[in-house]
């Protein structure tokens, strides 16, 4: 890539960042170019973001009307799906398939609820509620 | 407590090869990142179907995290202490240590639990390496070698992000150079490339499954084809799910090809060789043609340009094409 063609597209993904990237000059030698963004990567980064808040969503008008737990809503807004959430509490993905039942998890005692909670950086009380909208 | 170490940050691409070579310099061993990338045989690639990444699967373009600071205690014989922790105020207090006598330090973190990362960049990834400088009262001063310039960070967010638990788990991973050990004074680079791009050499030709190395990208090109039965989003999905593990985080473009091709040139000159210089020639043309693939599986993925997946394909295989002819000129090395 030239250090001309180093994108400068000012992605909103980048917050006002810029990356490093490694482009040759006019006499063909490789320097590092700062580049303020790529719409082609800004696009595959916000649909991936667009994706896991789009299960959030759902999982929270799902959680409104008594169909999943607050834990599965929770679990997206911290941009976490099943298999991260097994791997950081430890648990089988079935025993966390049970948790988003709705009575099942108002039963779970306080040691599996602060398990959870730990994992997601909140507490056990945020754990259990459900906020009044889902992008909070 | 405030630590004055001299410690000059520099933006790398990559975070690994950044701490790698930012520590180094410092230590009095100057050595670019894509020197230490390249040292490291670091290039690699790799389609691993069975372990997911937000339910796709992991395509990787460099070797696995941890593989660079070990190979610069392999192959430059830099002595490095390494510790991971139980108990994560075990694990702060070793690091404050270290801080007091005027040490810098490398963190494994999970990106995720970073407050100063742009919120579209943070997600549950492992094994995101920095700097630690100093600290000053409860704020950690970090060189994360991503960023351009060096930032702060509260020290329960960076117990948090020491500490995350999952696939690639930290530990609290510290690592900083054994102040007992001598200092290593210069590089045999006459030794050392040769080593280095043979090891790389064996990686992308001659590892024994067909998802690795060159033929991993040919393999990817046959997935891509197979996407025709899929339903349009979850073509959309997978093909900007390889844009981003390409390009998103810290590849310093085109998957690390542009690194490794920064690495050739600087090793060509190290060593006057017209091989080398070669070679990053046509490494640079295989970068170009992954920022192909990217742009047109983008264009496809929002419907402003027709999908062709077999097209897709052959632009893949001309990527695979590329590398392997480098490789081949490289066998001479």
């Amino acid at each position: 890539m030239d250090k001309g063609s180093v994108p400068q597209d000012d992605s909103p993904t980048y917050a006002g960042h810029h990356k490093l990237m490694y482009a040759v000059d006019e006499q063909g030698r490789y320097t590092g170019v700062q580049s303020s963004g790529w719409d082609v990567e800004a696009y595959a980064t916000l649909l991936a973001v667009t994706e896991i808040d789009r299960l959030r969503d759902d999982a929270w008008h799902r959680a409104r009307d008594g169909r999943t737990s607050p834990l599965e809503y929770h679990m997206y807004r911290k941009r976490m799906e099943l298999a991260t959430l097994a791997a950081t509490t430890g648990h089988w993905r079935w025993r966390i398939r049970r948790h988003f039942h709705p009575q099942r998890f108002r039963k779970l005692s306080d040691a599996v609820l602060q398990c959870y909670a730990d994992v997601m950086g909140m507490t056990v009380d945020e754990l259990r509620r459900l906020p009044q909208r889902p992008d909070v | 407590m405030s630590e004055s170490v001299g410690f000059a940050h520099r933006q790398s691409a990559h975070c690994e090869s950044g701490v790698a070579s930012s520590m180094l310099s410092h230590y009095g061993l100057p050595i670019s990142e894509p020197m230490a990338f390249g040292l490291a045989a670091a290039l690699t690639f790799a389609y691993i179907p069975f372990v997911k990444m937000a339910g796709m699967p992991l395509i990787a373009y460099r070797m696995p995290p941890g593989a660079i600071i070990k190979a610069m205690q392999k192959r430059l014989n830099v002595r490095m202490v390494r510790q991971r922790f139980r108990d994560p105020e075990t694990g702060m207090r070793a690091l404050d240590e270290q801080l007091a006598q005027g040490r810098i330090v490398g963190l494994q973190t999970c990106i995720y639990w970073l407050p100063y990362v742009p919120d579209s960049f943070r997600f549950h990834f492992n094994a995101h390496n920095l700097i630690v400088y100093g600290r000053e009262g409860d704020d950690y001063l970090i060189s994360d070698p991503i960023f351009e310039t060096t930032t702060r960070c509260a020290r329960d967010a960076l117990l948090k992000a020491r500490f995350a638990k999952g696939d690639l788990a930290a530990k609290g991973l510290m690592y900083y150079a054994d102040p007992q050990a001598n200092r290593v004074a210069h590089i045999d680079y006459a030794t050392v490339i040769p080593q280095a791009v043979r090891a790389n050499l064996r990686i992308m030709r001659k590892a024994p499954l067909p998802v690795i190395g060159v033929k991993g990208i040919r393999y990817l090109a046959r997935r891509v084809m197979q996407l025709h039965r899929a339903p349009q989003a979850q073509i959309s999905l997978y093909l900007t799910h390889i844009v981003r593990m390409q390009e998103e985080i810290g590849t310093g473009g085109a998957g690390f090809r542009f690194i490794y091709a920064s690495f050739l040139q600087e090793a060509a000159n190290l060593l006057d060789s017209p091989l080398l210089a070669e070679a990053s020639r046509k490494m640079t043309d295989a970068g170009d043609e992954w920022r192909r693939f990217a742009l047109h599986a983008t264009k496809m993925s929002r419907g402003r340009q027709p999908l062709d997946l077999d097209a897709l394909s052959v632009v893949l295989n001309r990527c695979a094409d590329y590398e392997a002819h480098v490789w081949d000129l490289l066998k001479a090395v």
